[in-house]
């Protein structure tokens, strides 16, 4: 809508943006129409009607309320559209359209606001998906925590492809596609009392590229997940539960940068719950692994990747780790959140 | 990582392993306890105990700060953070151990008690210094590695003037309850132990030396890596073998025989000790804790505010007691792993990353 400009240098999102009226048609065209540009928010409308190639099509939802909102390697926005990107990418089906919903909190800076929103678009841009059509709402000063960001996938997953957590099957080889924990440290680098300078980044990065690689060569892989909150040993408690397994798994062989150890060393936390996002876990059949290992460590996503372990047969359904000095332990379900040691 | 990498190495831990295996005489049973709760973590979560052979026992400890402390010391931090105006700071693992009729700080939090979890005392002193109009009070926890921060912290809120600075002491001592342990006739038989480490580094191993004696019973102080246990393992066994009774110091790369004298006065300069304190598990233990010196009292919370009385009654079939004594295992309780979970913990044992059922529970079930 034409009109006067947004002051997006030293403006502050207020309640009228909120309202529907002409405030919100003027942020939404100078800030989010203005980025995300495409055919479908051309229109206008307040839905988007698009064609399917044939196929099941595949949605799935996520909300985000990370904070700090901005952290070493991404935002809350490149976490948004890779996030929702990267679990339609978990059922082998390519991701197509985005919808992105925003709950802004009243007092929000417009300059931060357009960095995220830049940062979405660059993040949807580069794995060729398309913000197709969103919402916005304001909330008063105090009710928000900056800004809230709901994402929507749909996607379409090619005939013969079924991925489930309910596939896993004794035998089966476990894959990690690279080195665990580097998100949750590089977030909790910023976190009040935590203060550590670091050169860890967050992962955040869209796999879908590398989740297509990965079924041309191996059509019948078992299961995909990406170890998001509660990290590793969560995805494999809950593959556990659900193909009605266990699971043996070497920790030597998980990938973990040094300076990742470190900072869990120095916290007392486990990295194998620390959340990754721009990893995945799979597992496969034993004599497809070596062949997915070769095609995922070409793949830039997929250098550091590694068979960590395999499934096995528990009516306990437990999740065993060989230590790194040879004793067998569990790793079990997360117990709220992870604490540091006080001695 | 130095001195991490090389001390988890799982070509070095067979090879100790295997002496431990030689040496350790096929006919004999040896029990020995590690004292410390960090240690008890490290033997489960390296899965030592599968490494271990049958009659070479461990036995686990009251060295969990979070686990020895008795309900009524809960009931007493929770009231305090129910005081309007104060700010209660405390370690995170404090926040979830249940008091009576199952409250916690964390419970208390949530109902609108100002609670923060801070790492350190240091977090404590800046939110006194940022927060005027509160009262903020440290819950003070720890054997001999914490005690010397918290009087550095009291120290320093004096030199700052700080008048809204307080702390609820429960700081106890280590080889007064090694010598309570070993008195106690009724206690399980210990043939050494394996000593803490990081209090090592404060009290040094000459403050062991008296109890080692008196019992005749060797004290090997272990570093935190799973080599380091192992090879306190072997030194322990070695010395029983020898029917010698030494305190040894393993942890050669940290822990001296005379410990760190700054810390230790200034923990003398602070502190006194109590006639006697409860522990869980344990019962009244004379000169086992310490308390604020009169000379400190406006920093001493138990004096600046009333803390109410409390019965403290602890849950009929929660077994923390023995297990902290090293009678039972926790998968000898009742509740363990059944009603008492880490989402639900009955007893402190279960709460603290440290407590015995907390470690078997997230590591050790798949062994039993």
């Amino acid at each position: 809508m034409k009109g006067p400009k947004l002051n997006i240098k030293h403006g502050c999102i207020d309640l009228s943006h909120g309202s529907g009226g002409r405030a919100t048609a003027q942020l939404i065209d100078q800030l989010f129409f203005a980025a995300f540009d495409n055919q479908w928010l051309a229109q206008k409308n307040d839905q988007a009607c698009f064609t399917v190639n044939a196929g099941r099509m595949v949605m799935s939802t996520d909300a985000h309320v990370i904070s700090p909102l901005f952290f070493p390697g991404g935002d809350i926005g490149s976490l948004a559209v890779n996030g929702t990107i990267n679990d339609i990418a978990m059922s082998g089906g390519t991701p197509l359209y985005l919808s992105a919903s925003f709950i802004l909190e009243e007092g929000f800076p417009l300059v931060d606001l357009q960095k995220i929103i830049n940062s979405m678009a660059h993040a949807a841009q580069q794995a060729n998906v398309a913000i197709i059509t969103g919402d916005t709402k304001v909330v008063e000063r105090g009710k928000g925590d900056g800004v809230f960001i709901t994402t929507t996938g749909v996607g379409v997953v090619p005939d013969g492809i079924t991925l489930s957590g309910h596939q896993a099957r004794p035998g089966d080889h476990v894959i990690v596609s690279g080195h665990m924990g580097d998100h949750g440290v590089a977030i909790m680098s910023l976190r009040n009392h935590l203060q550590f300078s670091t050169s860890i980044k967050s992962d955040t990065a869209a796999l879908h590229d590398l989740v297509h690689h990965m079924i041309a060569t191996t059509p019948n892989i078992r299961c995909l997940r990406d170890p998001t909150r509660g990290g590793l040993a969560t995805t494999l408690n809950e593959w556990a539960r659900q193909s009605q397994v266990g699971f043996m798994i070497d920790e030597r062989k998980v990938p973990v940068r040094t300076e990742v150890a470190s900072a869990c060393e120095l916290l007392g936390l486990d990295a194998m719950y620390v959340a990754n996002e721009g990893k995945l876990l799979a597992i496969c059949a034993p004599e497809d692994s070596q062949g997915l290992l070769t095609t995922m460590r070409a793949h830039p996503l997929g250098l550091h990747a590694e068979i960590i372990g395999e499934v096995v047969h528990d009516p306990r359904y437990f999740v065993q780790l060989k230590t790194t000095t040879g004793g067998m332990r569990m790793m079990d379900w997360l117990a709220g959140e992870q604490l540091p040691r006080i001695c | 990582m130095k001195y991490i990498e090389e001390f988890r190495d799982a070509e070095l831990a067979k090879t100790l392993v295997t002496a431990i295996k030689s040496k350790a005489h096929p006919d004999r049973h040896y029990r020995l306890m590690e004292f410390c709760g960090g240690h008890t973590h490290t033997i489960h979560r390296y899965g030592l105990p599968s490494l271990l052979p049958d009659h070479v026992e461990m036995i686990h400890g009251p060295g969990c700060p979070v686990c020895v402390l008795p309900i009524t010391r809960i009931d007493n931090a929770i009231a305090l953070a129910n005081i309007p105006d104060v700010m209660l700071c405390s370690y995170g693992d404090m926040l979830r151990v249940p008091g009576s009729d199952q409250q916690s700080l964390l419970a208390a939090k949530a109902r609108g008690a100002d609670v923060r979890m801070i790492y350190s005392v240091d977090d404590a002193l800046k939110l006194a210094q940022l927060n005027p109009q509160k009262n903020v009070i440290f819950f003070a926890i720890g054997f001999e590695t914490t005690t010397p921060p918290t009087a550095f912290a009291i120290k320093q809120a004096e030199a700052l003037g700080l008048s809204n600075f307080s702390v609820f002491c429960n700081h106890v001592l280590t080889p007064v309850a090694m010598d309570h342990l070993l008195q106690d006739a009724e206690s399980v038989h210990l043939d050494g132990f394996v000593g803490p480490a990081h209090v090592s580094i404060v009290i040094g191993s000459q403050a062991y030396e008296a109890v080692s004696q008196k019992y005749q019973k060797p004290i090997v102080i272990a570093g935190f890596e799973p080599l380091d246990v192992l090879h306190s393992i072997l030194m322990l066994i070695e010395q029983i073998n020898a029917q010698r009774a030494h305190v040894e110091i393993q942890y050669t790369r940290a822990v001296s025989r005379e410990g760190n004298i700054r810390s230790q006065t200034m923990m003398a300069e602070v502190f006194e000790l109590r006639p006697t304190f409860e522990w869980r598990g344990l019962g009244y233990i004379p000169h086992s804790a310490l308390q604020i010196k009169s000379s400190f009292a406006a920093f001493d919370a138990e004096k600046r505010f009333t803390l109410p009385q409390s019965t403290g009654v602890e849950h009929k079939q929660c077994e923390c007691g023995a297990v902290l004594r090293g009678m039972k295992k926790p998968m000898d309780c009742k509740l363990f792993a059944r009603v008492c979970t880490p989402e639900n913990p009955l007893g402190a044992c279960m709460v603290s990353s440290e407590g015995a059922c907390a470690a078997v529970y997230a590591y050790g079930r798949s062994q039993t």
